[in-house]
């Protein structure tokens, strides 16, 4: 599905990745660990188009070249990044910006009933308080809010890849379950790719792991399966 | 902004805003400016002699005045190139079956249901100069409330007319409340009684209808004390090509522990110079609350005031001006301190693109007597693109002591970060800038009454449409 080869980006003219190589499939659970500064958010953001990097390489999502598509094309074709810098929107209402979230992701609307429902379930999921619909979009919203904000925008687009920076930096293990819980109710129902960004490894224990992979100063340098974890866990990065 | 696409906003806006309906005067003068046309009119509408006095006095401030030195230039102005009255009908009406045809349709296309105007307190439509229909509630009636025209004001409740108009906003004023005070027609007068409360809002819709015709209505209004109520003015005007003018004054009156709100939205054809003067005086502990947005006009030059005159009063502006396609809106507001324990507010936010200008022009003024007190003021400037400008020009004369004045004021550009972010959620571009400039003015608009904010939110989506790219 996600196909990444030779990929080289670099932002204002400074190389931060260098060859990069990945690949994640169907219904795949992958996990980008590494030191800060490593590169891992580059990646995120460089998938889904940020115009400020420059990249070079192949970049390939379900057989399209992502790198000829504005970042508009790129969510149109399933992708989807939670971001690690969360922006404040004031003035936007959520329940307005999810409603046009849905109709630009799905092609259609739903009627105002059905799509209370919609949020609803998705909301509890989250264990998120339907309040929220009627707060601006992420305006004074603490940490651990604005996280579960992006995960309710992944529930409500239902991509077919989602990349999470660092989802779960600064959640308490409730939260951290709850998120879990709606990464795998897209797996399960939407066979979604999920890349995961994290440096830690409690909110793995609640998913099924396929790839782990160990991005340093650019590179990857070591791939392996869920044991990878523990590794990294155990020894640190620097001594792997 | 390439020309086609311009059109085509052109085209979708004369299509949703611009429509005109045939005009069918029963009564029109010719073009130009005279004592004879002035006192015509008076003739037309059969007015007390000091009412003919008022306007050939105003009429003769007028000549002798010079157009104001400062602000966006007005030269292209001809005032012999208008009409300065027109009626339209003759009689006006009192139910709504009695209205014309032609008008109702109006209403239908500025999108105006039959079952809200039920709700509505009252409804004003003014159609070209003169009021063509009026509806009182009986429960307006029965609190002893005058929502009526400035004509039937004049000849039925003359003696408190006579005791207020002009009172805030004398002829000598300016050039263009001069002018107003000459050929003025149309426009409402409010009366709150003592201690009534008008929950819903008095409502008026103003239209220009004919070409070359300046349209000088004046409105007075005056809450008596303890009382409250919401005013709220809604234009839209068709598109003509050739130059008109909006030259209206508003006067209000806040006595003691009153409360007062006046809301206009103003989206006038991109022909119209929009000149207007308001003026409200608040008493003791009273409140005055203008809320205002400009939409619309060649050029929009209008600062709402608030003369604070007694200890208590508080006053207090929120606006939104936008700008695009070489309009100019030069808007503001200023408070006038001019007792103690006073205290203002103005928050002003403009939006500039395809070449629009807006600026913010106000004042603060503090009188020695005014003391211990405070305002704020507020001015956020968004713009779009390098063609557009936006300048502010706050003045403070502050005198009076343990004044607490504030001035902030930002310029921001739509921020990259955020584009990106709400594009990669799968917005385009446009909807990405729509929903951050409804973002920007979203403070102002939630004051505004929900079908005004519906329809302000669905210009703006269909100006983005046609601006951005």
């Amino acid at each position: 599905m996600l196909k990444i080869k030779n990929l080289q980006v670099s932002l204002n003219k400074k190389n931060i990745l260098h060859k990069i190589d990945l690949s994640v499939k169907n219904a795949e659970t992958h996990v980008l660990m590494g030191q800060n500064g490593a590169g891992k958010s580059t990646l995120a953001q460089s998938i889904m188009g940020n115009p400020n990097y420059s990249v070079k390489g192949e970049l390939f999502f379900v057989e399209q070249n992502l790198l000829e598509l504005d970042p508009q094309q790129r969510a149109a074709l399933g992708i989807f990044l939670s971001f690690q810098q969360i922006l404040e929107i004031p003035g936007v209402k959520i329940y307005d910006y999810l409603k046009l979230l849905y109709k630009k992701s799905h092609g259609k609307r739903l009627t105002p009933l059905k799509f209370k429902e919609f949020l609803k379930e998705r909301m509890a999921l989250l264990d998120f308080d339907e309040e929220f619909l009627k707060r601006s979009l992420n305006h004074g919203f603490s940490g651990g809010e604005k996280k579960k904000m992006e995960v309710l925008q992944m529930l409500v687009i239902e991509p077919k890849l989602v990349i999470l920076d660092e989802i779960d930096s600064g959640l308490d293990i409730d939260a951290i379950k709850a998120v879990a819980k709606a990464v795998n109710f897209l797996k399960n129902e939407k066979k979604s790719a999920v890349l995961i960004i994290t440096h830690y490894s409690r909110i793995l224990q609640f998913l099924n792991i396929d790839g782990v992979h160990l991005l340093s100063k650019g590179q990857i340098v070591k791939s392996g399966g869920a044991d990878l974890v523990q590794q990294i866990e155990s020894k640190g990065f620097a001594n792997l | 902004m390439k020309s086609a696409k311009l059109k085509k906003l052109n085209d979708a806006y004369g299509e949703k805003f611009g429509f005109s309906m045939p005009e069918k005067s029963v009564l029109s003068f010719d073009f130009g400016l005279s004592k004879q046309v002035i006192a015509d009119i008076s003739e037309s509408k059969n007015e007390p002699k000091w009412m003919r006095d008022f306007r050939q006095a105003s009429l003769k401030v007028f000549s002798g005045m010079k157009m104001p030195s400062w602000g966006p230039s007005l030269a292209e102005i001809d005032f012999e190139a208008i009409r300065y009255f027109i009626k339209d009908t003759d009689v006006e009406k009192r139910t709504w079956d009695e209205v014309p045809s032609e008008i109702k349709e109006t209403f239908d296309r500025l999108g105006v249901p039959q079952a809200e105007r039920e709700f509505l307190a009252g409804v004003k439509a003014q159609y070209n100069s003169e009021v063509a229909y009026s509806s009182l509630q009986k429960e307006l009636d029965e609190q002893g409330v005058i929502f009526c025209s400035m004509e039937e004001a004049l000849q039925k409740h003359g003696e408190l007319f006579k005791e207020y108009f002009a009172q805030l906003v004398p002829a000598a004023d300016n050039k263009f409340a001069a002018l107003n005070g000459a050929a003025w027609s149309g426009g409402s007068f409010v009366y709150i009684p003592k201690n009534t409360h008008v929950k819903r809002p008095l409502q008026s819709y103003f239209r220009i209808n004919a070409a070359r015709m300046g349209q000088f209505e004046r409105t007075l209004i005056i809450a008596d004390e303890g009382s409250s109520a919401h005013y709220v003015e809604g234009c839209t005007a068709p598109v003509y090509s050739e130059y008109s003018l909006h030259a209206a004054v508003v006067e209000v009156f806040v006595k003691k522990d009153a409360r007062f709100r006046y809301t206009t939205i103003q989206n006038w054809s991109g022909n119209i110079y929009n000149l207007v003067t308001k003026r409200a005086k608040v008493l003791q502990n009273g409140i005055m609350e203008w809320v205002d947005g400009n939409l619309g006009a060649k050029m929009t030059m209008k600062y709402p005031s608030c003369y604070l005159v007694e200890e208590g009063a508080y006053g207090e502006m929120l606006s939104i001006a936008y700008a695009k396609n070489h309009q100019i809106q030069d808007t503001g507001a200023k408070m006038l301190h001019l007792a103690p324990n006073t205290s203002s507010k103005i928050v002003a936010k403009s939006v500039s693109i395809a070449g629009g200008t807006s600026n913010y022009r106000g004042l603060v003024y503090v009188a020695k007597a005014a003391s211990n007190s405070k305002s704020k003021v507020e001015c956020d400037a968004l713009i779009l693109d390098d063609q557009s400008s936006t300048s502010t020009y706050p003045d403070m004369k502050i005198a009076g002591e343990n004044a607490i004045v504030e001035h902030e004021a930002s310029v921001s550009e739509i921020e990259e970060d955020k584009l990106f972010y709400l594009m990669s959620r799968g917005l385009d571009k446009t909807e990405a800038i729509t929903l951050l400039v409804a973002g920007f003015i979203e403070p102002i608009v939630k004051e505004l009454p929900l079908e005004y904010a519906v329809e302000l939110n669905r210009l703006i989506e269909l100006e983005m449409e046609g601006s951005v790219g």
